[in-house]
């Protein structure tokens, strides 16, 4: 398949605002001026942009401890997060949420789940209520290679498959669950392997290949919308930032690293673009003077806004 | 003066010195020994791979099937030690906790030892509602299990050793404040717990409470960072010409009711401190226990410092708006006291 100018230059406009967003709040965590712990997806930028670009607007996302990257691909405004990463009362959340729970229902994203796998029957669920209301709608499950050995993960999947409901079940492989590596955790070569056990399609892909992230994503959910049921697609990535906080990575080989660095989706896209003629580098440069300046308008707006009152706690916990 | 110890290292020399004397104690849980990992989540079974390759196991993110595993070892005589990231990933082994380890022994009429150790740390520390709850209470109304809160190395160490010998499932909460865990899993804001450990074998019985301050106007009772905000407290109303004795359970299952009933009696008055929403709360339960036992003593109602019932929430104003703070506690003294 071949895409049009404009939505090449859109995936690395938005792939670029979550790498730049990533690398701005960790740099402001290492500061000490934000407050929490975080857990980023600096190399993971394909797999979200990919997945979420090829929905539609009603469709709803559920997404995990790392969300951020989910979310700007989704469409929050990176102020939205900003705040709420902040802890101001403006942040997507009403900040009660924090890094590990952003998110926002009327713009088709779940506030993210920090249980692992927690958040897959979720997805499930909201399927459920496309197929029992004939709504055209499709829900898609973000996961991590980790949560695949958890009961929900199977649980889920299972009700998905033999309801035939329209769910996508994603895996972002990227070969660790926080210093674990994969092969510590699965017997399988292909986690995709699993489908088999559920009667579902599986797909494994280059989960850093933008544009074939966003192919399979239409593949799969052409399928579900059809009435077909769920797909199982494996993305495989890596993180080439820490688990969460500090973490300096010390598990994980540095010859495999360095291969993982020089493989990381941004930098892959960019060579493409400018090799294949598919964009100049002036036109580069304009989209990321554009990010930077959204970005740091929205850490400007963050730092200002009003802390919430230690009273506000009180509110939303019943309708 | 030998040097101090974190809680972080006691609960590592714990491990080590159980796991060199009695080859069937072994570990099990997320991250715990990956070499150039983390050592669990917050550092206590750092290095011990290097020395137990065999017995410290990583389990894939699976609670519920990785607890029923080792209740499973268990019953065939292991001892294993099983530790959750956070104390809420409890919620997805509550199963196999409550359904088996809890029972089995009492299913079986008595024939079946379960000798679990149970790990898992507490308290709101910055990271949301999912990440920062306090579920002792919980498990409190789980006939069967035994609950340590240890809130000082000395007593973690201790208490730890005590667990892994006694032949019931015990669950041991630790406070992410207290750890002194160092480096990159360092905690902001975090309190001292450390302690002075003795170089010979020590154990702290499980189902004893320790005074750690005389006092004579009001009892105040807490676990974990609470008892180190209840001594904070005791020593501002000190200042303030209230003379408050703080209590340590230590143990919530079995309670030691003797030594915190030996204490209203004399002073007439107590604070019970909880971190984790107030209704149906150990600190009610508590209440109802002492006013049934100590009724002709009390001074005043007994009074419950603690958490909202709310979720904890994500932004520090209003996470410290839900975790008790000394300030609290000086507040609720005064009030008893003075009236
Ligand atoms: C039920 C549960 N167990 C453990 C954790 C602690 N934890 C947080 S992230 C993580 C690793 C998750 O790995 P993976 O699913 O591969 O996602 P990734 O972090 O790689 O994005 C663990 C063990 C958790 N949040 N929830
Ligand atoms: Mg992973």
């Amino acid at each position: 398949m071949t895409h049009d100018k404009d939505r090449l230059l859109s995936f690395y406009h938005r792939m670029l605002m979550i790498r730049q967003f990533e690398e701005r709040v960790k740099m402001m965590f290492l500061e000490g001026i934000m407050p929490g712990t975080i857990h980023q997806c600096q190399g993971q930028e394909a797999s979200a942009v990919g997945v979420c670009f090829a929905l539609n607007e009603k469709d709803v996302i559920t997404s995990t401890h790392r969300p951020h990257g989910h979310a700007i691909a989704r469409g929050l405004s990176v102020e939205s997060l900003m705040h709420e990463l902040f802890g101001k009362s403006t942040g997507c959340c009403k900040a009660k949420g924090g890094s590990m729970h952003v998110g926002d229902l009327d713009q088709g994203m779940v506030p993210a789940i920090a249980i692992v796998a927690g958040n897959i029957p979720l997805a499930t669920g909201i399927a459920l209520s496309y197929k029992m209301r004939r709504e055209p709608h499709v829900a898609v499950s973000f996961m991590g290679d980790g949560a695949i050995n958890e009961g929900a993960f199977h649980e889920a999947v299972n009700m998905g498959a033999i309801w035939k409901l329209p769910v996508l079940y994603v895996i972002e492989n990227n070969r660790y669950a926080a210093s674990t590596s994969i092969e510590k955790m699965t017997a399988l070569d292909k986690l995709s392997d699993r489908a088999a056990g559920y009667g579902i399609p599986g797909v494994t892909i280059d989960g850093n290949d933008v544009e074939a992230v966003y192919e399979a994503t239409q593949a799969a959910l052409a399928g579900a919308r059809a009435g077909d049921g769920p797909t199982l697609l494996e993305l495989e990535t890596y993180r080439i930032t820490g688990h969460s906080r500090r973490d300096p990575c010390n598990y994980q080989p540095p010859e495999e690293r360095e291969l993982a660095v020089k493989r990381e989706p941004l930098g892959r896209f960019t060579g493409k673009l400018l090799e294949a003629g598919l964009a100049t580098q002036a036109e580069l440069d304009e989209i990321a003077a554009a990010v930077e300046t959204e970005i740091d308008a929205a850490v400007e707006s963050a730092k200002a806004a009003p802390e919430p009152l230690p009273e506000d706690a009180l509110e939303d916990v019943f309708a | 003066m030998p040097e101090k110890s974190s809680i972080a290292e006691a609960l590592r020399e714990g491990l080590r010195e159980e796991m060199s004397r009695d080859k069937d104690v072994f570990c099990l849980g997320e991250d715990i020994a990956v070499p150039g990992g983390f050592g669990g989540a917050f550092t206590v079974t750092l290095g011990l791979e290097e020395q137990f390759r065999e017995r410290m196991i990583d389990t894939p993110i699976a609670e519920n099937g990785f607890f029923g595993v080792a209740c499973g070892a268990a019953i065939m005589g292991m001892r294993p030690v099983a530790d959750v990231q956070y104390s809420d990933f409890l919620l997805l082994a509550m199963d196999q906790i409550i359904s088996n380890m809890a029972k089995m022994r009492y299913m079986s009429g008595g024939k079946i030892r379960v000798p679990v150790v149970m790990r898992a740390p507490v308290g709101a520390t910055g990271r949301g509602a999912q990440h920062a709850q306090n579920p002792e209470s919980l498990f409190m109304n789980v006939p069967g299990i035994k609950i340590v809160c240890p809130s000082t190395a000395y007593d973690a160490k201790g208490l730890l050793k005590a667990a892994i010998r006694d032949d019931n499932p015990v669950l041991m909460f630790e406070h992410k404040l207290l750890y002194g865990s160092k480096g990159a899993r360092a905690e902001s804001d975090a309190v001292d717990g450390s302690s002075e450990i003795p170089a010979e074998d020590y154990l702290v019985p499980i189902g004893s409470g320790i005074v750690r301050r005389q006092g004579t106007d009001v009892t105040i009772i807490g676990t974990l960072l609470m008892m180190h905000h209840a001594m904070t407290a005791a020593k501002r109303l000190a200042d303030a010409g209230i003379s408050a004795e703080v209590i340590d359970p230590r143990s919530l299952v079995p309670f030691d009711y003797e030594l915190l009933v030996a204490s209203v009696e004399k002073t007439g008055r107590l604070i019970i401190v909880q971190e984790g929403p107030r209704t149906g709360g150990f600190a009610a339960e508590i209440a109802a226990e002492v006013s049934e036992r100590a009724a002709d003593y009390l001074l005043a109602p007994v009074c419950r410092v603690a958490s909202p019932d709310i979720p904890p929430p994500f932004a520090p104003p209003m996470e410290n708006f839900y975790r008790p703070d000394p300030d609290n506690i000086v507040q609720a003294a005064r009030r008893l006291v003075e009236g």
